[in-house]
């Protein structure tokens, strides 16, 4: 079932499966999922995952040996009404490829890291059974991935744009019943569904769009889409562009929307990393290039996208700055990151666009899972500070607390409001505050978080320098606010890493458990060199040198006009300039007095309100709070409550309907009809009866002259109407 | 007024006189010879109407041998008694209208619908008795020769069935 | 000449008397008298009609009458006897068990 012409050679034939093969992994795991050992479950499913990257591969050749040539690949009809045509269609080409192996390809690290990962998470939570439905919905979320990227209409992005999203709420509500620290709460299934409804509005968004793209050009195919929008009318296609904004800020964590992110970290990490990272956020932008002919054809569309992802960048950066939760840190980071990529796509730079998704979803997996090492370190130093010491009785726990004590003394009249004393039971090992001297205890994990956080702050030659500044060039050229916006977000990129490898891995422990952390197992660490190596090497795939811009001669192939510039030592030089200003702040405030434990931030004593409002996130939950949920609330309680409760409910069906029919049934019908109307008149009867056979009774006296006093009586009678007929 | 008329009439008021002291004597015994002399009287009735067979049946029959049989039962089982109140109170009296009301029926029934009747020959016009006998006879045993001997089976049925009703339970001794 | 309705007047008062009878006593014996009584009423008026038609069947009959009210005085005397036994009373009124 070629759509395009036979001549094509490859393994284009193997594309359904880019999708199936992560769905039989799941079905493997779903329904033998119980008798396997966690091994076997998580090499299925890494297995599954690593089939799809092959076959990427597979595809990612087949392409370059048809010199980037389009194949489209029907697997199914689907909906075939009249005039309407919907089918599901592959689409691959040197975009959808390059998603392909960014997906497949550090899902797969991310699988084989969660292997280990797990196995640890689900004992420390005390649900060792849940560990293989893990598995099955990171499957399913590779599946539904391959289905956004590789579809060939707007429908069949969107049928893996809401897979996603539905993966994303199942996988942050892993630990539904718990909040991050393991205590019996909703937090988890509230971040959850923060994260699934705040997608919905712009999933509400991307509708209105495809509805408006459906009106105006009548199908959904991508070809056929850009070919009707060059004889489109402007509006439409502002319409339909700014709408599909509406839709990228959900999906990839933009403002107004990107307040489920933060949220979103009480997934487990493998979690944060694959879908809040990598892959399901990075949607978003694959939209806006994919649909770069329709942005091109709107330019104040793209302005706004620019001037989205540029505030956006900013915005996050500053808040990530406040943060002490190293996972928070590293989503606010994120999304800054995104506001990069947004931008880059707004402005028209696609190929910048999509090599910053690429070197991102080396280095912040890269930064996440090292995160989830870090914190699972601290978990193992808690468990075995908390066993040996409790080993030891009464002497061990004092032991325990005297490394907070003197510290608690000398803060205590000092510092009141931050003296959050944990209680040992409660302990978050996520809490960058009860961390500090890592790089002894965990050295493997030291260096590649420094690998990750060089690439993520832009120093040469990491791979994130060199996507960033092409970036910035783009900017640089075309939008200069975007470009001075950028700037200072990546200013404060470099500054919070910085503060938060001093904070974690240098001075001295401030916490039992960082004391006791230990290292994590080669299977998590593995995969993470992998990515620290690919975090290393990344550049390479678009150098801004002649000859060296790869990336863009591939998706020339698709989007067939590719600004390949040089390098802008200017630009490259301010850009890295400002990084190494960051890092040598952060080392200056942070790193030449150690944090102490029980200290406040040093930078909240500088700043006070300032740093105060950046680690509130700015207030936006609680204004969202307070104008959107605050009021929705009440109208549905009321709407539930008065209209449907006590009007419809209480008043309607239980008085007017159940009323009535009480009174047709009770009254009217079983009072009247029946027992005054029939009963009366069946017992009237029986009652008639009754008293007839009483009365004739009395006849049969027994009296045999009676008796013959009767036959008399007739015999007159009857002689007597004889004589008388 | 001839002497049929008068003897007739003298005799019916024999025959109703005895049929009244028959129904209201106190006395059982009483009753039943009353009723003797009433059939006595119809015997004679029969012999005027030209029946000698029948009025000497009659007197052999019915005076002779079923009101003997009536007087041994009445003098078997005693005298009557009334002792208890009349339980029927409606009984007397409405028995008095409706046979009345019979009566009256019946004797307008017969003169208005039957035919009308000729008078009774006299008996001594026909011939002697021993013809009428011997054409009784005759008439007895050719055309009524069935009934006859269904009679005298219903005889024997009778007489077994009055001794079958008598007769004592025979117990088994001990 | 005595005309033939003056016996039948004569049988209809005398079958009268024997309904009256059977009506008013409470004799079972008295009783069943009367019914003697309303037969030959019965037996009277059939050799009236057989003298006046010069036939010799109302005769018959009246004779097969006569030997079947023997047989069936027979019987009910036998019964009344047995009645007796039990009952120590011929008052027909004693005997109304059969009641309603």
């Amino acid at each position: 079932m070629f759509l395009a012409e036979p001549t094509h050679s490859g393994f284009f034939f193997l594309v359904p499966w880019l999708v199936f093969a992560p769905v039989i992994g799941l079905l493997i795991n779903l329904i033998f999922g119980k008798r396997f050992s966690e091994t076997m479950i998580g090499t299925v499913a890494s297995l599954a995952s690593g089939a799809a990257f092959v076959i990427s591969v597979l595809l990612a050749y087949s392409i370059s040996v048809n010199h980037g040539e389009l194949v489209r690949w029907q697997l199914a009809e689907w909906i075939h009404i009249g005039d309407l045509q919907l089918d599901w269609t592959f689409r691959v080409d040197s975009l959808s490829t390059t998603m392909m192996l960014i997906v497949s390809g550090v899902g797969t690290l991310i699988h084989i890291y969660a292997i280990g990962y797990m196995h640890e998470d689900v004992r420390f939570k005390h649900d060792v059974g849940r560990y293989r439905l893990f598995f099955i919905y990171l499957n399913l979320f590779i599946a539904m991935m391959m289905i956004l990227v590789s579809g060939d209409s707007y429908l069949m992005l969107f049928v893996g744009w809401e897979g996603v999203g539905l993966c994303s709420f199942l996988l942050i509500g892993f630990w539904y019943e718990m909040d991050t620290l393991g205590r019996p709460s909703l937090a988890n299934s509230n971040a959850a569904k923060k994260a699934f409804i705040v997608n919905r509005i712009g999933d509400f968004g991307f509708l209105i769009a495809a509805f408006i793209m459906f009106w105006a050009f009548g199908s959904f195919q991508f070809d056929q889409v850009f070919e009707a929008a060059q004889h489109a009318a402007p509006g439409t296609i502002l319409a339909i562009t700014l709408f599909m904004l509406v839709g990228v800020a959900g999906k990839s964590a933009q403002i107004p929307l990107y307040v489920w992110l933060p949220d979103a970290m009480a997934g487990p990490t493998p979690v944060s990393a694959l879908i809040h990272a990598a892959t399901m956020v990075t949607a978003g932008v694959y939209l806006i290039t994919r649909s770069a002919e329709l942005y091109t054809l709107a330019p104040q569309a793209q302005y706004i996208v620019a001037l989205t992802g540029a505030v956006t960048a900013l915005f996050a950066a500053t808040i990530a700055v406040g943060q002490y939760d190293i996972k928070k840190v590293l989503a606010y980071s994120t999304i800054s990151q995104l506001g990069f990529m947004v931008a880059a796509v707004g402005m028209g730079a696609f190929v910048a666009g999509m090599f910053h998704l690429i070197t991102h979803a080396f280095f912040k997996a890269l930064l996440f899972l090292s995160a989830g090492s870090v914190i699972l370190g601290l978990e193992r130093g808690h468990h075995h500070a908390e066993h040996a010491h409790r080993g030891k009785g009464k002497k061990g726990k004092h032991a325990l607390s005297k490394v907070e004590g003197r510290k608690e003394e000398r803060s205590h009249e000092a510092h009141e409001e931050v003296r959050r004393v944990e209680p040992v039971e409660t302990f978050d090992p996520n809490d960058m505050r009860n961390m500090g001297g890592l790089r002894k205890t965990m050295p493997v994990t030291f260096w590649l978080y420094m690998i990750g956080t060089l690439a993520l702050a832009g120093v040469v030659p990491f791979a994130g320098f060199w996507s960033k500044d092409e970036i910035l060039l783009d900017a640089s050229l075309r939008y200069p606010i975007v470009y001075w916006l950028l700037s200072i977000a990546a200013f404060f990129t470099a500054f919070y890493m910085g503060r938060q490898i001093w904070m974690v891995f240098f001075g001295e422990p401030r916490h039992g458990a960082a004391l006791h952390a230990q290292e994590s197992p080669r299977v998590m660490t593995v995969p993470l060199m992998v990515l620290a190596f690919l975090s290393l090497v990344g550049g390479a795939l678009n150098l801004p040198f002649e000859g060296f811009h790869n990336l863009g001669h591939w998706l020339e192939y698709t989007l067939h006009e590719v600004e390949a510039l040089p390098l802008n030592y200017a630009v490259a030089g301010i850009s890295t300039v400002l990084a190494l200003l960051a890092i040598a702040a952060s080392w200056y405030i942070y790193g030449r007095n150690p944090l102490r434990a029980g200290e406040i931030d040093p930078l909240k004593r500088r700043l006070g309100a300032i740093f105060t409002g950046a680690e509130n996130k700015w207030f936006v939950d609680e204004l969202y709070q307070a104008i959107i949920v605050t009021p929705f609330v009440k109208i549905y309680q009321f709407v539930a409550d008065v209209i449907d409760w006590r009007f419809w409910h209480d008043w309607f069906h239980e008085t007017v309907i159940a009323g009535t029919y009480n009174w047709v049934s009770n009254i009217a019908l079983n009072r009247y009809a029946d027992q005054r109307g029939i009963d009366a008149f069946a017992n009237g009867l029986a009652g008639v009866t009754q008293w007839l056979s009483a009365t004739m009774r009395r006849i049969q006296n027994g009296f045999v002259r009676s008796y013959a006093l009767s036959v008399l009586l007739g015999v007159v009678l009857i002689v007597g109407y004889l004589i008388l007929k | 007024m001839t002497l049929d008329l008068i003897l007739f009439l003298i005799l019916s008021l024999i025959a109703i006189a005895t049929a009244l002291g028959m129904l209201l004597s106190r006395n059982a015994i009483y009753s039943a010879l009353f009723l003797v002399l009433n059939f006595t009287t119809v015997a004679v009735f029969y012999l005027l109407l030209g029946a000698p067979f029948i009025a000497m049946a009659q007197i052999t029959v019915y005076a002779g041998a079923i009101m003997v049989l009536f007087l041994f039962v009445i003098m078997l089982l005693g005298a009557e008694s009334l002792p208890k109140a009349e339980v029927l109170p409606w009984q007397k009296p409405l028995a008095g209208i409706l046979s009345v009301a019979l009566a009256l029926e019946a004797t307008f029934l017969f003169i208005t619908r039957a035919r009308p009747a000729g008078n009774i020959v006299a008996p001594a016009e026909t011939a002697n008795m021993t013809d009428s006998l011997r054409e009784m006879s005759m008439m007895l045993f050719n055309q009524y020769l069935l009934p006859f001997e269904v009679t005298s089976v219903l005889l024997l049925v009778a007489m077994v069935g009055a001794i079958v009703l008598t007769r004592r339970e025979r117990r088994v001794h001990q | 000449m005595v005309p033939i309705n003056y016996y039948i007047i004569l049988s209809a008062i005398l079958f009268t008397l024997g309904v009256v009878g059977v009506l008013i006593r409470r004799n079972a014996l008295i009783i069943f008298m009367s019914v003697e009584l309303m037969l030959n009423a019965a037996n009277l008026a059939m050799v009236a009609f057989s003298s006046v038609i010069q036939s010799f069947s109302g005769q018959i009959f009246v004779f097969f009458v006569i030997a079947v009210a023997a047989a069936e005085v027979a019987v009910g005397l036998a019964l009344i006897v047995e009645i007796f036994k039990t009952k120590r009373s011929i008052d027909v009124d004693q005997m109304s068990s059969l009641k309603g």
